[in-house]
């Protein structure tokens, strides 16, 4: 019970503050693996993957895989429900007066600072996860040399991804993510 | 069709046919609610796009609330709303849970091996162009660096820094059109 409400508080909470869409609720999605033990860090990642390879806004596929994590089914919708729940009370409210908020200095100046705040926040929080996917810490521990620090074959996919994801920016972010898949199986990642 | 019914039923087709959101859902908005319903103008469309942007929340929920809302009132924005995010719901639940039967399957362990690094680069990606889309200035890159390093190392709740940057942007930029 107290899960489901801790649930509702938190995707509340996401869905009033997370501006500029679906990526713009990672930050809020990484305090909530640091808070509390309804799913991990290197889980995000998975539940990128599986939001953006599905139908449905991101955002709002990831709410919907963390609450499941969280507390199973109910939990799905719940969080997904508390992530919405505030944008229908915003848009009820802003509709009234909808050119004068578009218009409006106060928003105008503050998206001066929120547009760049939004690149900020979202590597803020991928960077230990991309890091984690990319280098092993364990194995470097284990045997001091530095050359097992990297993971050489996954860094190489991440360059050559990057490369081609800059490249062809026209290809939907699917054919990536189901490529990756089949080359992870093959190289045994 | 009653009209909340009809919303519900438009933006369930949308939710179950987009992948990705925001931009790749104005499409089949564009057709669905401009061309077959005459819900909105293509302007109409457009502006709750924008607005959609610079309110709280995920585009395409303030988008389909948008177009509830003046359809159907409150009621309507509700409609709209839960229609879209209904197959998410099934569709996430049912895919997670199939998930988490599998998941210490070898096959699969590699599979996600290698879809995390696909998600590494498509996020630095994105970062990437919101970067060079919100860094105008000196100024908002040292913002840009502060926000990272407070969610990054100092875990600082997500929560503050979008409120401190929506304040500090009206101080400094009316602190700038007073000193032009």
């Amino acid at each position: 019970m107290i899960t489901y409400l801790l649930l509702m508080f938190e995707f509340a909470k996401t869905g009033l503050f997370a501006v500029g869409g679906g990526l713009a609720t990672l930050p809020f999605l990484r305090e909530m693996a640091m808070n509390y033990p309804w799913f991990t860090m290197s889980d995000l990642l998975d539940m990128i993957a599986i939001s953006e390879s599905t139908p449905g806004p991101i955002g709002v596929n990831m709410a919907t895989f963390a609450g499941f994590n969280a507390a199973g089914a109910l939990g799905g919708i719940i969080a997904t429900l508390s992530l919405v729940f505030p944008s229908i009370i915003v848009v009820v409210i802003i509709a009234s007066f909808m050119d004068r908020f578009h218009k409006s200095l106060i928003i105008q100046r503050g998206f001066y600072l929120l547009r760049a705040a939004t690149a900020g926040l979202i590597a803020g929080a991928i960077f230990e996860v991309v890091l984690l996917s990319l280098f092993d810490v364990s194995a470097y521990t284990a045997t001091k040399e530095l050359v097992t620090l990297v993971r050489w074959p996954a860094l190489l996919m991440f360059i050559v991804l990057g490369y081609l994801i800059r490249r062809f920016p026209k290809v939907h972010p699917i054919a990536f993510i189901v490529g990756s898949a089949a080359l992870g199986i093959l190289l045994k990642l | 069709m009653p009209i909340t019914l009809d919303l519900a039923w438009t933006f369930f087709k949308m939710g179950l046919f987009t992948f990705g959101g925001g931009y790749a859902m104005l499409p089949l908005l564009q057709r669905e609610v401009v061309d077959n319903k005459g819900w909105a103008t293509e302007e109409q469309l457009l502006d709750y796009y924008a607005i959609g942007q610079s309110t709280p929340g995920i585009i395409a929920v303030n988008t389909a609330s948008f177009v509830g809302y003046f359809q159907a009132g409150i009621i309507g924005a509700i409609a709209a709303t839960l229609g879209l995010v209904l197959p998410s719901i099934i569709i996430i639940l049912l895919v997670a849970s199939i998930l988490r039967q599998y998941m210490d399957l070898a096959v699969l362990q590699h599979a996600f091996a290698g879809v995390r690094v696909a998600v590494s680069a498509l996020v630095t990606a994105s970062v990437y162009r919101l970067g060079k889309a919100g860094i105008v200035d000196s100024f908002s890159l040292v913002w840009t660096i502060i926000t990272f390093v407070c969610i990054a190392f100092l875990n600082i709740s997500p929560l503050w820094i979008v409120l401190a940057s929506f304040v500090l942007g009206n101080i400094i930029q009316s602190v700038r059109t007073k000193a032009s």
